[in-house]
């Protein structure tokens, strides 16, 4: 449907975007994650026509758009800063675009009826931009993109104003509303959560490049690059050396002296500078009950983050190094199971390591 | 808010300023207007003896009289004056805005160490005096002057085009002496204008001439009207430009006074055409004000 073809976009010495290749599928919920800066909202806006490309093509269905006005785009952009018509009540900005195409009244009125009632935008008709709360404001912008129905949607970080129970419900609306209609979606957010939530297919961007470009699950459990790996999520990265690597597996040696066992991995050779990436959550935490195990790491509890529904325990292990175990708090008590100083041993299964070449 | 006497002394000298130098002056020629003229010093009746008390007061009332204001409507020639003012603003006022538009887009558009240079630029003439850059359109054109000598170098005209004392002249006068007037409010509002707001309008599908009637000429409203009255207001009431580059025949209201004044020594009528004058103006003028404070409510 939309596809990228060596683009890149330069603002005097700075690449925003670069070289980037990037196939977006019809019907498809696509997800733009990076850190800020990396290029995101220039990508968005070279397919919506505000910017055009230093080098590269953009096809949409096949046909190069270069030459293709913006007001002539059937892509529709949500603004990062909203950009709503000051001057023009909220129905008459959700009403703008349909306007411009010509529709009779009564289509327009229900449509950005349907549309207000849909973003629970209800008694706000007649209010103006500037008598909106944050939130608000950006129901609105969504509204006035959306009710257009156009191809490709781009959201420019739609949700970051909302609170959490609102935005959980517009991003299952935004969900149920791209498999309705059948359209392909773009959108960018920092949210790593979010991304994950709502994509079918998330890219990793960084530098003005794609990462990674991947299903949500394949990017956080198996990440390409390190960069990733710390990227998304909460992760123990621990530099090591290959020591054993054929089909049965890998085995990587810490500095400190812990062997890794994982799964084969590609491109890890003996001999060779990797890291082992392990999430918090696939670490088990438990006090010292029976004597010592030999496939066991013993440590001491530096620092506890309570989050609520899991805690995130810093473990200071006897060889020096330092990691990150999550424990879910399944039951409904005040006192943590482990406390400061507490000693405590760690331990997880073996697919749990993803060994990273890069 | 507690009100100390530095705050009351700030707000009190400007309102002293204008209850002295135009309150009072314009309570004068009110009475005056209201009086008969006279061949005396000051050249009209009645002259209000304080002196003579309180009779002397009935005496003064009684003798007023509305005979300025009916001299007014006897002679069409005051009429013709007023519609002559009124026309020639509008005129002057519809090509300021059509020149000006334009260069305050251009002007809030270009790129900022440059906006500042022609920023500058726009304002630069008031460096000089108006006199003197009036006088030097007379220069400009005159029969043999830089105008006529450029058209006819071009070969666009054969014969020189007397210029000066025509209303053409006192357009071109007009325009160029209020041009800033025009440009600076409308520049204020376009520069205040969210460029992603263009953007959005495109996204949305709307061509960009479209854009900019349903975009760009709504927010640029309080620029618009705020220099449309600007220019309009003291251009109706504009004495020195057509008097320098007008002719003699068809005068606007602004000469007229003055021949009243000076020339036929007529003071009431003078005066109740100075009034008529205000009240004409005070719908713009009223205009303009909630402009500006609708401007400053919003403005927040
Ligand atoms: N008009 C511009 N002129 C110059 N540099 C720009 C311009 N627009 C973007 N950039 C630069 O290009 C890079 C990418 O910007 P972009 O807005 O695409 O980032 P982003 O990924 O959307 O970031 P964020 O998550 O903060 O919105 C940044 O380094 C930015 O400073
Ligand atoms: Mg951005």
């Amino acid at each position: 449907m939309v596809r990228f073809e060596d683009v890149s976009k330069r603002f005097g010495a700075t690449a925003a975007v670069d070289r980037l290749s990037l196939d977006i599928f019809p019907g498809e919920f696509f997800a733009l994650l990076g850190p800020s800066g990396c290029g995101k909202t220039t990508l968005l806006r070279m397919l919506a026509g505000f910017e055009t490309p230093d080098e590269g093509r953009i096809l949409l269905d096949g046909s190069d758009i270069a030459a293709v006005p913006p007001h002539r785009r059937p892509v529709n952009m949500m603004f990062q800063s909203y950009a709503l018509f000051p001057h023009l009540t909220v129905a008459g900005n959700i009403a703008f675009g349909l306007r411009q195409e010509g529709l009779p009244k009564t289509e327009i009125a229900e449509r950005v009826g349907a549309m207000m009632a849909l973003l629970q935008l209800g008694r706000l008709g007649e209010r103006r931009p500037d008598q909106l709360s944050g939130g608000q404001r950006q129901r609105v912008a969504l509204a006035r993109s959306l009710v257009k129905r156009p191809r490709v949607l781009l959201l420019d970080e739609p949700m970051a104003a909302l609170d959490r129970k609102l935005r959980e419900e517009t991003q299952f609306e935004l969900m149920d509303l791209q498999a309705r209609l059948g359209l392909t979606f773009v959108i960018v957010t920092h949210d790593q959560e979010e991304a994950m939530k709502v994509a079918d297919r998330i890219g990793v961007m960084n530098h003005g490049r794609l990462v990674q470009v991947a299903l949500p699950e394949e990017i956080y459990e198996k990440p390409n690059s390190r960069w990733v790996a710390d990227f998304i999520g909460d992760v123990n990265l621990i530099e090591g050396r290959v020591t054993v690597a054929d089909a049965d597996g890998v085995v990587v040696e810490a500095a400190e002296g812990i062997r890794f066992q994982a799964d084969a991995t590609d491109g890890a050779k003996t001999g060779e500078t990797v890291w082992v990436a392990l999430r918090p959550e696939k670490i088990a935490i438990a006090s010292i009950t029976d004597g010592k195990r030999a496939d066991a790491l013993y440590g001491e509890v530096l620092e506890i983050g309570y989050r609520g529904d899991v805690s995130v325990y810093k473990v200071r292990l006897d060889n020096g190094l330092v990691m990150k175990a999550a424990a879910a708090n399944t039951m409904r008590r005040v006192a943590q199971p482990f406390g400061c100083n507490d000693r405590v041993v760690l331990s997880w299964a073996r697919d749990a390591v993803a060994v990273l070449t890069r | 808010m507690k009100r100390s006497w530095s705050m009351i002394l700030v707000v009190a000298v400007p309102y002293l300023w204008l209850a002295a130098f135009f309150l009072v002056p314009f309570l004068i020629v009110l009475k005056i207007s209201l009086s008969q003229t006279a061949l005396a010093q000051p050249p009209y009746l009645p002259v209000l003896d304080l002196a003579a008390g309180w009779r002397g007061l009935r005496g003064f009332v009684t003798a007023l009289s509305l005979e300025g204001y009916a001299l007014l409507f006897s002679d069409p020639l005051y009429l013709f004056s007023y519609l002559k003012s009124l026309a020639i603003g509008a005129g002057a006022t519809a090509i300021l805005l059509l020149l000006g538009f334009p260069l305050a887009y251009a002007l809030a558009r270009t790129p900022q160490p440059a906006q500042g240079v022609l920023l500058v630029l726009v304002v630069l003439p008031f460096w000089t005096s108006f006199l003197i850059r009036i006088y030097a359109w007379m220069n400009i054109l005159q029969r043999d002057g830089l105008l006529n000598g450029a058209l006819q170098a071009l070969g666009v005209v054969d014969a020189p085009i007397p210029w000066l004392a025509t209303d053409a002249a006192v357009m071109i006068g007009l325009v160029y002496s209020y041009l800033p007037f025009m440009v600076l409010p409308l520049y204020a509002s376009l520069q205040k204008m969210d460029t992603a707001l263009l953007e959005a309008a495109a996204d949305l599908g709307a061509p960009a001439w479209k854009t900019f009637w349903l975009v760009t000429v709504p927010l640029a409203r309080p620029g618009i009207v705020a220099g449309s009255l600007l220019c309009f207001i003291p251009i109706v009431g504009e004495f020195v430009i057509p008097d320098l580059l007008g002719g003699s025949q068809s005068l606007m209201i602004g000469q007229t006074l003055w021949i009243e004044f000076f020339g036929n020594k007529d003071w009431p009528v003078a005066s109740a055409l100075a009034v008529a004058l205000l009240a004409v103006l005070l719908v713009p003028i009223v205009l303009y004000q909630r402009q500006q404070m609708r401007a400053l409510e919003g403005g927040r």
